[in-house]
């Protein structure tokens, strides 16, 4: 748009204007885009950050040991450094929160892009907004001190542990809810009611037209909508370091309590690891991995919205 | 809306009226909704419930302390908010304005670098706030030399919110109708002149309500602060930027910690004024949108 509007309006003004070249315009446009490369020079930067301890971290303890082995515990003495203990508990607390997250979320979606009058949706989507506002540390205060006791009060036979990757996994869904839901309403309200109108005028119900046309219309949107959610969910710290606790243990048990790779990087980070230590090192080893898990998911969301998107006028 | 009619007579048409799935699948959607919000009410009843016995003025005039959990305060993570959320403001947001108003007025979309940019900008988006302490930790308080100071914290927690500063900014200028830049370019101003003259005043509603949110994001952020050394009991107000801090998320997250009652009494105040802060901003913001948003 604004390419093209700029070709046309410096393109038939250039011959008019003066000829005098403006240094001023293209300082401004520097300067512009210099603001622009602060948020390429993160990205460097956080790579930069993590290679180099990574790197060092590699050298000493080998890649087989990483992968291969299934006990964790970098801090203690002796350490030992196979990682799948917190990449398991990572990938249990993602799948309880999706689970909870994706019909609420999608379901909420529907209702405010289908069902919900104007009136309604001025009501509820500032709501939802709060909702995705509420700080983290919040949630996991929730689900230590309200959602785990309760719990225990209602089921006594699940055996819950005081912290325990259930309740951090239902909240961590509660938390990812407003991401599936807004964007996933964004995609549906842009297909065209031109589809709407011709599933109704085939006789379709409202209900068979919200499932069958508007939502595989808008899947693409709501793909990536998802895809954004796992990998907050994945990286989402708080939540787990309260509720889910710091133990790293190999199990699949939800009752039990377990530490995340976030959890992980938040204990052995606030502690006092002294820098160059292999304690420290392991921060930022299991920080590369985090970054290049998240990385993969967003470039598979991009991927997926690039080859499924329905384009409509 | 035109289609809500159009279906309504779709249906009649057919002839039984609803059946009874239709009203299931309505209800199901509504009450998916409800238990979403519901929580959110829920949240903030037992929080008020469970913190009322500490919101008296110690809260805020005192210091924290590990022994007296009954006269402890919050005061420096107050401060420490305040300073952090300064600084942020002061640097991420007129860095993501200027990122906004150079990829959507400037850039050449055709070209890789631009794209790169935009990419890489969607991307950052979706890092986890842990990996941002993480470079916050690695990249400046140690090999910058920066330390656990409160510059640290604001940095770092600027190149956080820095995507979604930009991607709101973004919106917001997208939102002016190109025939207003044509109409200044058309009258012989430059393009910077159209930019700072028209594009810009008509933004700033939608720039303001996405720079609040984008603040509101920052003021509940605890994990990167984990890592930088605001964890440890900060019992002073920051003096200055090379100063140590703490902030409230981390204070409360310590008070979670704590195993005595009286901590979580306090964890639940402090949650209290939290949420009170970022409730106010946030209505600010939608207020701000209501009030402003200009259709063309």
């Amino acid at each position: 748009m604004s390419a093209q509007h700029r070709a046309t309006a410096t393109g038939t003004g250039r011959s008019l204007a003066r000829s005098r070249p403006r240094y001023g315009e293209q300082a401004i446009k520097v300067v512009l885009m210099l603001a622009a490369l602060v948020s390429v020079a993160t990205t460097v930067g956080i790579v930069f950050a993590l290679a180099e301890p990574t790197i060092e971290f590699f050298s000493e303890v080998s890649l087989a040991q990483f992968f291969g082995s299934t006990e964790w515990g970098p801090l203690f003495k002796p350490a030992h450094f196979g990682v799948w203990p917190i990449i398991v508990a990572t990938l249990e607390i993602t799948l309880i929160a999706i689970i909870v997250a994706v019909p609420l979320g999608l379901a909420a979606a529907i209702y405010l892009s289908e069902y919900a009058s104007r009136r309604v949706r001025k009501i509820f989507k500032p709501v939802l907004e709060v909702l995705a506002g509420v700080p983290t540390v919040v949630f996991g205060f929730f689900a230590l001190t309200l959602v785990t006791p309760l719990l225990q009060d209602v089921f006594p036979w699940l055996g819950l542990e005081p912290k325990n990757a259930l309740s951090a996994g239902l909240l961590v869904g509660v938390m990812i809810i407003p991401i599936i839901a807004s964007m996933s309403e964004d995609a549906m309200a842009a297909v065209p009611n031109g589809l709407r109108e011709g599933s109704f005028a085939l006789g379709a119900s409202k209900m068979l037209t919200s499932v069958r046309v508007v939502v595989p219309a808008a899947f693409s949107g709501i793909v990536a909508a998802i895809i954004l959610a796992i990998s907050r969910a994945a990286g989402e710290t708080m939540i787990v370091a309260i509720a889910a606790g710091f133990k790293s243990v190999f199990t699949l048990d939800p009752t039990q309590e377990m530490s995340t790779m976030a959890a992980f990087i938040a204990q052995a980070g606030s502690g006092d690891a002294s820098t160059g230590s292999i304690a420290y090192k392991t921060i930022f080893a299991v920080g590369s991995l985090l970054f290049l898990m998240t990385f993969a998911m967003n470039w598979f969301s991009a991927r997926m919205v690039q080859k499924y998107r329905e384009v409509y006028d | 809306m035109a289609i809500l009619t159009t279906p309504k007579s779709a249906v009649q048409l057919a002839g039984q009226g609803r059946p009874l799935r239709e009203h299931v699948f309505r209800i199901a959607l509504l009450s998916s909704l409800v238990i979403a919000l519901g929580f959110l009410a829920l949240l903030l009843v037992y929080v008020v419930q469970d913190g009322w016995p500490r919101l008296d003025s110690a809260l805020w005039e005192n210091q924290p302390s590990i022994r007296r959990p009954e006269t402890a305060g919050i005061q420096s993570g107050i401060f420490g908010t305040l300073w952090i959320i300064a600084l942020t403001a002061l640097m991420a947001l007129p860095t993501g304005i200027l990122a906004a108003v150079y990829l959507e007025e400037y850039a050449d979309k055709t070209k890789w670098y631009n794209r790169l940019i935009e990419l890489n900008i969607s991307n950052l988006a979706a890092v986890p706030s842990i990996v941002y302490g993480i470079l916050g930790l690695g990249l400046i308080a140690r090999w910058m030399q920066f330390g656990f100071t409160v510059m640290t914290g604001a940095m770092t927690i600027s190149l956080l919110v820095l995507p979604i500063v930009i991607i709101s900014a973004r919106e917001a200028i997208k939102a002016v109708p190109p025939s207003i830049r044509e109409g200044s370019l058309a009258l012989g101003a430059t393009q910077w002149q159209t930019i700072w003259r028209q594009v810009l005043p008509a933004a700033v509603p939608g720039m303001a309500t996405g720079s609040i949110l984008a603040l509101s994001r920052a003021i509940g952020e605890a994990a990167p602060f984990l890592m930088l050394g605001a964890a440890t009991l900060v019992r002073f107000n920051p003096e200055g930027v090379w100063s140590s801090f703490t902030v409230l998320p981390i204070q409360i997250y310590s008070f979670i910690s704590q195993s005595r009652e009286e901590f979580h009494v306090l964890a639940a105040a402090a949650i209290v004024i939290l949420l009170a802060i970022l409730l106010l901003m946030n209505s600010v913001a939608i207020w701000l949108r209501n009030r402003y948003q200009k259709r063309w």
